[in-house]
């Protein structure tokens, strides 16, 4: 998880992405994010996260990211 | 027939009432011969390549299903007995199977919209970099019938068809409801392009009568055809007129005002048209997501390309952006660009590729000529521009706190509203050089004198037409800021019943007093018909 908060801060920082639950929903990661995110994710965690994948659900906050990322890595 | 024939008023007008007086359960089936009915008065022989599509589309996705189904059931039976490695290549070796269906079904579809859109364009492009001046031996263009709705239509099939393949949506075992899908009327002329999953609750459910539904969608359709016809319609013979001036004798100052008139018919005109849609759908008691949020009041071309076809714009993003941005020759890519140029650098060039394939795409979606691959380009262009100053910009508003004034704002969504204006203006010209001569010609033809020589009462429009058309803005801009709290509609049905009908009836006489139809008038088709 510190690994992935890492990620998101970089992408940015003034964001709490702690307790932050509406990343897509109050539009603070657009597209762009998005795809950055998919890359790094891709680079440190080796899982991919394909286009069925990217939903509102799965990246509105820090611990839904991680979850999709367990669950990639278990099916893995 | 014209959404603003009278021959449609009548339609939907016959169809409500059939559509109450029918037990609930023939409501859909209704709508579908409904639909079909619509679709063969424009034209009997665009009929086989709808029903390609729907059957295609139809019988992959059930296929899909059938597989991911016997899989899931194959996997629990041997739950026990499987190793985790053998579970996932079984897993895989299913999925790939389910992937060459969706491939092929793709490319039946993909192939039928590119032959009849695209076939003439690439035969012309072809003759003009084989540069053979004998018209003898050039190759001929076909004569190819273009069905209406086929970009739509073919766009809602595929969203269908991917989102069965990603697991998102179960297919359709009733070929009628999914050919209802296909075909229902109220979007197949200019979308919006609505997701299975979205429209299909609606669509096939059974509807009783309700006065707040029906009374609401009415009103709808009779903004959308306030817009079409007092404002779209209206305006059109001036931006004819400038556009059509092959002589070049309306430049300059009349450049300037087609560019902004133009931008203000083309909204009238799609959102319109969409109010029609959403108003007919909301009359039946089915939903259709909305495809427009007051997109000309954003304060930059990122921004407003959340708000403007966010149906087109979220269809792009979900089936082309995500994927080739999600895929491994990027994902691989992505590393070596890293490697090679570097963290900066190479973590901004996936975003770049995809941008650049999506807008691509997207400006060759809108029409098989060049000066939609460029305007679609250009907004690219602008668009990555915008990111990369991104910082500079966060950085100029904490330095100067009069950029954050509502002042600012303004200034703002002015700018971006002319950057718009230019934009469109590549859907006007065929050849991109006479746009950008268009263009220049604001700067470089000093005819402001014209101005007050009446010069725009000689180009279509007159004096009356300005007038109506400068306070039907100011109607639709009024509307704009009212829809921010909440619905006009609802706020409207809050107000007293004088009142209420005062409203509505003066829409009405506005409509039939002011309105560009009847006899002497030819009531345009609408703009986004022929993407």
């Amino acid at each position: 998880m510190e690994e992935l908060l890492e990620i998101l801060s970089n992408l940015h920082p003034d964001v709490d992405f702690e307790n932050e639950e509406g990343l897509i929903d109050n539009m603070i990661l657009d597209s762009f994010d998005i795809v950055t995110l998919i890359s790094e994710i891709s680079e440190n965690f080796d899982v991919t996260i394909s286009a069925e994948h990217i939903i509102p659900d799965n990246f509105n906050s820090a611990k839904a990211l991680y979850a999709l990322i367990e669950k990639l890595e278990d099916e893995d | 027939m014209l959404f603003t024939s009278y021959e449609f008023i009548g339609f939907v007008a016959l169809l409500l009432v059939l559509y109450y007086l029918i037990p609930k359960r023939f409501q859909w089936m209704l709508l579908l011969v409904a639909s079909y009915v619509f679709y063969i008065l424009a034209d009997p022989m665009y009929l086989p390549y709808i029903l390609v599509t729907t059957f295609t589309t139809y019988a992959a996705a059930l296929i899909m299903q059938k597989d991911a189904d016997k899989t899931s059931d194959y996997l629990k039976l041997h739950k026990e007995d499987m190793e985790k490695d053998a579970r996932k290549a079984y897993k895989a070796a299913r999925k790939k199977v389910r992937a060459r269906v969706m491939t092929l079904c793709i490319l039946i579809n993909v192939g039928i919209l590119m032959f009849v859109k695209y076939v003439n364009f690439i035969i012309g492009n072809v003759n003009s970099v084989l540069q053979v001046g004998d018209p003898a031996g050039q190759f001929a263009l076909l004569d190819v019938i273009v069905p209406m709705g086929i970009s739509f239509y073919t766009f809602m099939a595929l969203s269908y068809l991917i989102d069965v393949y990603r697991g998102t949506v179960r297919a359709e075992s009733n070929p009628g409801k999914l050919a209802l899908f296909i075909t229902f009327f109220p979007h197949i002329v200019q979308g919006p392009i609505s997701r299975y999953g979205d429209l299909s609750v609606t669509l096939f459910e059974e509807h009783a009568f309700d006065k707040t539904k029906v009374s609401f969608g009415l009103q709808r359709i009779m903004w959308g055809f306030f817009k079409k016809l007092v404002v779209a319609d209206r305006i059109m013979p001036a931006v004819t007129t400038v556009i059509g001036d092959t002589e070049g004798g309306h430049r300059g100052m009349y450049a300037l005002v087609c560019v902004i008139f133009y931008t203000i018919e083309l909204y009238a005109d799609f959102t319109g048209g969409i109010d029609i849609t959403i108003g007919i759908a909301e009359a039946l008691g089915i939903t259709v997501k909305e495809n427009f949020e007051r997109p000309y009041f954003s304060m930059s071309l990122k921004e407003y390309w959340r708000r403007w076809h966010i149906t087109m714009c979220s269809w792009f993003r979900d089936y082309i952006f995500y994927p080739v941005s999600g895929s491994k020759w990027l994902q691989k890519f992505t590393k070596f660009s890293r490697k090679t140029f570097g963290e900066k650098v190479g973590r901004r060039l996936p975003v770049y590729i995809s941008s650049f394939i999506v807008w691509f795409t997207t400006g060759l979606w809108h029409g098989a000529s060049w000066n939609f691959i460029v305007w679609g380009l250009l907004n690219y262009l602008v668009l990555m521009i915008s990111e990369e100053f991104e910082p500079l910009y966060d950085r100029f508003h904490n330095r100067f706190k009069w950029s954050n004034t509502r002042a600012y704002d303004l200034f703002r969504i002015l700018r971006t509203f002319l950057l718009i204006c230019v934009l469109n203006l590549f859907d006007c010209f065929e050849h991109v050089g006479d746009t950008f001569k268009m263009l220049a010609s604001i700067f470089t033809v000093h005819n402001w004198n014209e101005l007050a020589e009446g010069g725009l009462l000689n180009i279509g429009m007159s004096g009356l037409d300005y007038l109506i058309i400068l306070l039907a803005v100011i109607v639709m801009i009024t509307v704009s800021l009212l829809q921010r709290k909440e619905s006009v509609r609802v706020q409207i049905a809050a107000l007293k019943y004088p009142v209420r009908v005062l409203i509505w009836f003066g829409l009405f006489l506005c409509i039939l007093l002011v309105g560009a139809y009847g006899i002497g008038y030819d009531s345009s088709q609408f703009i986004y018909n022929r993407f």
